[in-house]
């Protein structure tokens, strides 16, 4: 196995899993604010970390398709772009029961950037209210 | 050694523009060092008198000191070796406040200044001092006016850095000086950035103590000088006791080795600053140019008045721990620090008054001698795709190109 000593350093650094959704994010981009979309903003500028996520969900319930953007490190985009891949197909109840504790695992974040996955579980919330409240 | 770490020290290493991180010692000084280390060297103790392996050491370490002496036009005898600038800058400041305690309990330094004087002044604090923390300009500088209006009758020590670390500012250190010689202040300087890159003549200078580093400028790291002027004679407690070395004002055993490849680095400095200098601002300039026409570049510090090695960069909207992630090819480093513990972006950048944003932002470009044109090349390269990269991730730079204004939106701080 040949690896070169930069790749080495960031993988010790942040992860394999973080590195590769870095590297590649899924489902970067934004939706229309139709009807059956519900936007989540969460974070602060001067926290160094935003993220924006949105849902788009049928009218059974079901969440079809989810993008992010995310202002931050790499955990914290990381985070969104995992996330983005667990809501879709879920309903809302089942998306809003993922803890960050569960994406912290599953990304093996460092204790320094748990608020990360903290943050990803306040974007999918705050997505789901903001659709909550369109159709309310 | 197994087959797979020969692999990984045999790969291609990122591009190094860390260099006021530290330097790579030069070729010239590890050669010289190596006369006072092995069994057949020189490897006496300078303080042996009885033999000649004690003179030949002290006679290496009385060129070393020459040669430190002579790169910033000092007397040999004004120059006092610890083990660094840190080193140095506690023992200027609490061996000046500790001297002068009767006289007054006031000092004054910058909000800028590296931690190795910030925490000398917190020390002095819970001991019973007070210390002013200037702000400075938005470029950087520190404001005269603001300097003098701080002085008091107890003020018995002023602290300002020559050139920041982040920054790469050049402080107007002639004129502070004169306003605290007509004061009676002692007036230190931490030089650890700028020795090597800016000219400095302490014979004119109205300088009392200057604080030297070795592995700042390709000499070995573990060393350092302090400057104590002779004439008037400035007096500190001494923070180390023991042989009475170094005039008494740093005991310990004179690391041979050490203090001739920081004086082979003072001396080659000498000779090739100014050829030096001329070749880093080109590639500084190169550098700047490559970016800076992309949109919300900003550059914080003056731009003028700093060091040719230096340049530090806020891309907006991009924040940058995840730039850095972006840009392994670079050894570079960031005013941002994402961690749980601390949100806070660099304090240097948010003196200035940069926005959080802005200082989140910020990435330090320093070169140095060994930085090629072809390396910067590849920086501007690597350095565009990753700003357009993770600026198409970014929902800040969404709403900027949508002409939403980011501050007028209500942010909940996490």
């Amino acid at each position: 196995m040949q690896m070169k000593i930069r790749e080495l350093g960031v993988i010790m650094a942040y992860g394999e899993k973080v590195l590769d959704h870095y590297e590649n994010p899924r489902n970067v981009g934004s939706f229309e604010n139709t009807d059956n979309v519900g936007t989540g903003m969460v974070g602060a500028p001067a926290c160094g970390d935003v993220m924006k996520l949105q849902i788009k969900v049928s009218d059974e319930g079901i969440i079809e398709d989810a993008v992010f953007k995310t202002y931050g490190c790499g955990s914290a985009i990381a985070s969104s772009s995992l996330l983005t891949e667990w809501v879709k197909g879920k309903t809302l109840d089942e998306a809003q029961a993922i803890k960050n504790t569960q994406i912290a695992e599953e990304l093996a974040l460092p204790p320094v950037k748990i608020h990360c996955s903290v943050l990803a579980e306040d974007a999918i919330n705050a997505a789901i209210a903001d659709y909550k409240q369109k159709k309310a | 050694m197994s087959e797979q770490a020969t692999d990984i020290i045999s790969t291609e290493r990122p591009i190094y523009l860390d260099y006021s991180a530290t330097t790579p010692m030069d070729e010239r000084v590890v050669a010289e060092m190596l006369k006072y280390m092995g069994p057949e060297s020189s490897f006496g103790n300078p303080a042996s008198r009885s033999h000649s392996f004690g003179w030949t050491a002290e006679a290496a370490v009385e060129t070393a000191r020459k040669n430190v002496a002579d790169l910033v036009g000092a007397n040999p005898k004004e120059i006092i070796f610890t083990s660094g600038a840190t080193e140095s800058d506690n023992l200027a400041i609490k061996g000046v406040a500790h001297f002068n305690h009767k006289r007054g309990k006031h000092i004054v330094t910058c909000k800028t200044e590296h931690k190795a004087v910030l925490d000398s002044c917190r020390q002095l604090e819970r001991e019973g001092y007070e210390v002013t923390y200037l702000d400075p300009m938005q470029n950087g500088l520190v404001d005269l006016k603001v300097l003098e209006d701080a002085l008091r009758d107890d003020t018995i020590l002023v602290s300002i850095m020559h050139v920041n670390n982040e920054i790469g500012v050049i402080q107007d250190i002639e004129a502070i000086g004169n306003i605290c010689r007509a004061r009676k202040i002692i007036f230190h300087v931490d030089a650890a950035q700028s020795a090597g890159k800016v000219e400095i003549n302490l014979e004119e200078l109205p300088v009392d103590l200057m604080s030297f580093s070795g592995h700042k400028i390709y000499g070995p790291k573990g060393i350092g000088a302090l400057y104590v002027q002779r004439k008037p004679r400035v007096r500190l407690e001494a923070q180390m006791h023991g042989g009475g070395h170094e005039r008494g004002m740093r005991s310990g055993t004179l690391a041979t080795h050490q203090i001739v490849g920081m004086g082979e680095a003072f001396r080659i400095a000498k000779e090739e600053m100014v050829e030096e200098n001329a070749r880093l601002l080109k590639l500084r300039n190169k550098l700047y140019d490559g970016v800076s026409d992309m949109e919300e570049v900003y550059v914080n510090g003056d731009i003028d008045q700093r060091i040719a090695g230096n340049i530090n960069i806020s891309f907006n909207y991009v924040e940058g721990e995840s730039l850095l992630m972006a840009l392994k090819e670079l050894a570079i480093s960031s005013g941002s620090a994402c961690t749980s513990a601390s949100l806070e972006p660099s304090y240097v950048l948010r003196a200035l008054g940069r926005n959080d944003e802005l200082a989140h932002s910020s990435i330090r470009f320093t070169m140095g001698r060994y930085t090629t044109e072809e390396e910067i090349d590849r920086t501007i390269k690597y350095v565009r795709t990753a700003v357009e990269k993770l600026r198409d991730l970014s929902p800040l730079w969404d709403m900027y190109k949508d002409g939403i204004d980011i501050d007028s939106i209500e942010w909940a701080a996490h």
